[in-house]
């Protein structure tokens, strides 16, 4: 009776119980998941995560990405007027030279925010002009300020015991006893090209180009393109010659790193494979020696060489290098596990050494597995160049460590975070060319 | 037509000499070119090895005596204070745990984002193909920005904590996995997929019973893989950022002496936990491919 359990109410029941796991099955899976994502929220507290998150900050860092701001500042005390891009003193603009949206004459200083926003400061406090609200006066009376506004008084305008302060889409306004101060919103990052304090500041590309071709030179000891090469390799603002610097310091320690990694993997990779090492235990040993490499991880390895070498680009390569090492070793020996052994026969026919032999039997059969698995590695070894160099102190990991510690240069973070963005997608297209050429031979 | 009837006049003739004249210029010539490669490759390594050392705070002379001062600094220390040890184990437990959910909560979260990513960038299966571009860049500009970048960023926004490392260990998950599940996808085989189109099937039914059950162990094994790097990345944010193992391991080397014995305790239990995640996932990974 072998067709028994195909008959009727057998085969019925055998398919529904079948179908039932299925359906339990694709259940359970996705609630497993839910629970753990549950379990996590709950772990990670996400509820007073939510509380704590400073989502002015977010607004902050977004609106310094692509603008910046300009301080108007006037101390109230002394009377005196400060304008300096972002409150940086490399920013501050020099006395007696103002934008074109600032003029003063006598006490009174404008401030034209654009938009018929017109801020003034004179000698009794501040005034402020806001198109379809009207004018919101600030002075001093008994060592505190006071406001007279159009009332009610709307909420973007905060007045506190002793300070004012007045927020609109077109700038800021806080007065305190000490200072009164206006920020002016512009797009763009500011001083990319030339900082205040060079001579070539607020010029146009044809008047640079004119000056580079002809024109006499600004400075006696130099041509007129060697200065603006080098004002723009030294703006103080973004140094961009430390930015290309650690760019490349960078890409060189992925560089050296990965490459050190295969050169010392390689002939150990010998040994740790069977077809190669018949001794059991030196095999073992070699194995061992990979998995404790990887097993120690990157981290405590870039953690003690840069307490023997201290911060820099080299502690990252060789932390690198050791690290890719144990990785390299496993898959080189499983690469050589895995060759065709009449090649290497036949190659032994013809009286070779061992030497010999590996160059010629086994290597070209390895070669592509290997320069592949090199160049990918290559590929990611850019970005944790990123990450080492942040915690060695070296390359443009350093950079944007320092810039995101200030909590305020978010225009740096910005530029660094593209830079590396570009870096790494270069580094993308050079590894895919070069796996092409040497591998495929196009 | 002289020559075909008569043969190659006689100095036309090839001479076997010539020949292995010919070969060994050949040879001689491909020996030059590799030794001029071999040479800037050379002079490049050394160049750039030199060019490191300079620009280090400490040389390699100088530091190459001190490489195991501070491991046996620390390991002398710990042996001293071995009756902590376990003790200290049990106290960083949680951490490590903390550690291994993030990586674990950011390989499902960017797992899940790269199942549909890699399903929308792949020709043939794509729901809007004019939009594979689209996805396909988006999910290189996700595998290119490093984890730090946005877990320092999100770390000003959202304060300390876990979050900030999941987000950004699942962005980058994301785009890197995405690329492997596309590249899977790319394979699948069609026909489940049109047999499910003629009975009217939408594209999240094709999809989920066309698809996926053709592509899940290798995305599964993928996925596993990625598990492993993500906990070494977990691992460093917390270095670098806050939250799980690493901020423990930072606050610890931080106090320096006096606190080595709670250092080893981390570095060791962060090992096994790297060791036996690897062993225990390379066991998983080759069942799943190979099917036993």
């Amino acid at each position: 009776m072998t067709d028994a359990p195909l008959s009727g109410p057998a085969l019925a029941q055998t398919v529904t119980r079948a179908f039932d796991r299925r359906r339990r099955i694709a259940f359970a899976i996705p609630a497993a998941i839910l629970a753990y994502l549950i379990y996590a929220a709950i772990s990670f507290d996400i509820a007073g995560l939510m509380a704590r998150a400073r989502f002015d900050n977010a607004a902050i860092l977004l609106s310094d990405f692509w603008s910046h701001k300009t301080h108007v500042t006037r101390d109230n005390r002394s009377g005196k007027l400060t304008i300096a891009i972002e409150g940086e003193a490399k920013g501050t603009y020099p006395e007696g030279r103002l934008p074109a949206w600032v003029s003063t004459s006598g006490d009174t200083t404008t401030i034209d925010l654009g938009q018929g926003h017109i801020v003034t400061y004179d000698a009794n406090g501040a005034r402020y002009v806001v198109p379809g609200y009207g004018t919101i006066d600030i002075r001093e009376e008994g060592g505190r300020p006071v406001l007279t506004a159009p009332e009610p008084i709307p909420d973007w305008i905060s007045v506190a015991e002793n300070r004012i302060g007045v927020t609109t889409p077109a700038g800021r306004v806080t007065y305190t006893r000490s200072k009164v101060e206006t920020f002016r919103y512009e797009p763009g990052w500011e001083l990319w090209f030339f900082t205040l304090d060079s001579p070539l500041h607020g010029r146009s590309w044809a008047e640079l180009a004119a000056l580079a071709v002809s024109g006499e030179r600004l400075d006696p000891a130099r041509s007129n393109l060697a200065l603006i090469a080098s004002e723009f390799w030294t703006n103080r603002m973004w140094r961009h010659g430390d930015v290309v610097w650690a760019i490349f310091e960078t890409i060189l320690m992925a560089f050296l790193g990965t490459i050190t990694a295969a050169l010392v993997a390689l002939p150990l990779s010998f040994l740790a494979a069977r077809n190669f090492m018949p001794l059991g235990p030196l095999r073992f040993a070699a194995r061992r020696l990979f998995d404790f490499i990887r097993g120690v991880d990157g981290l405590i390895w870039t953690i003690i060489l840069s307490r023997a070498f201290g911060p820099g680009p080299m502690t990252g390569a060789i932390a690198m290098a050791i690290t890719d090492t144990g990785s390299f070793g496993k898959m080189f020996s499983e690469a050589l596990e895995n060759i065709d052994e009449k090649q290497v026969e036949g190659v032994r026919s013809t009286g070779a050494n061992a030497v010999q032999r590996a160059r010629f039997g086994v290597m070209p059969q390895i070669m592509p597995v290997l320069l592949a698995q090199v160049l990918y590695y290559l590929e990611s070894n850019t970005r944790s160049a990123t990450v080492i160099g942040a915690i060695v102190g070296g390359g443009i990991g350093l950079l944007l460590t320092q810039a995101i510690i200030t909590q305020k240069d978010w225009e740096e973070v910005a530029y660094y975070m593209v830079l590396i963005v570009l870096m790494v997608m270069l580094m993308d297209t050079l590894s895919g060319w070069l796996r092409r050429k040497l591998i495929k031979g196009e | 037509m002289v020559e075909i009837i008569h043969g190659p006049e006689a100095d036309r003739r090839p001479v076997p000499a010539t020949h292995r004249d010919a070969y060994f210029e050949m040879l001689r010539r491909r020996r030059m070119y590799g030794g001029i490669l071999l040479v800037i490759f050379v002079a490049l390594m050394a160049s750039g090895w030199m060019l490191a050392d300079h620009r280090n705070a400490g040389s390699f002379r100088g530091g190459l005596h001190r490489v195991f001062d501070f491991p046996s600094e620390v390991l002398s220390e710990a042996w001293e204070k071995r009756a902590n040890l376990p003790g200290l184990f049990l106290d960083h437990v949680p951490a490590l745990i903390e550690t291994l959910n993030i990586a674990a909560v950011a390989t499902l979260l960017g797992a899940l984002a790269a199942m549909g990513l890699s399903l929308l960038a792949t020709r043939g299966l794509a729901r809007w193909p004019r939009a594979i571009p689209v996805f396909r860049r988006s999910m290189d500009a996700l595998r290119a920005i490093p984890e730090i970048v946005i877990a320092l960023v999100l770390i000003f926004i959202l304060g300390g904590g876990p979050v900030p490392a999941v987000i950004a260990i699942a962005l980058h998950t994301g785009g890197a996995l995405g690329k492997l599940f596309s590249e899977v996808a790319e394979n699948a085989d069609l026909k489940p997929v049109e047999g499910l189109a003629s009975v009217g099937a939408n594209w999240s039914q094709r999809m989920w019973l066309g698809v996926i059950p053709q592509v899940a162990p290798n995305w599964l094994s993928y996925a596993l893989l990625r598990f492993e790097i993500n906990v070494r990345a977990s691992a460093i944010l917390g270095f670098v950022g806050e939250g799980g193992i690493g901020h423990d391991l930072k606050i610890a080397m931080q106090w320096g002496q006096g606190r080595y014995d709670e250092v080893v305790a981390i570095f060791l239990l962060l090992f096994l936990a790297i060791v036996a995640i690897d062993r225990v996932s390379d066991h998983y990974r080759h069942r799943l491919v190979t099917g036993h």
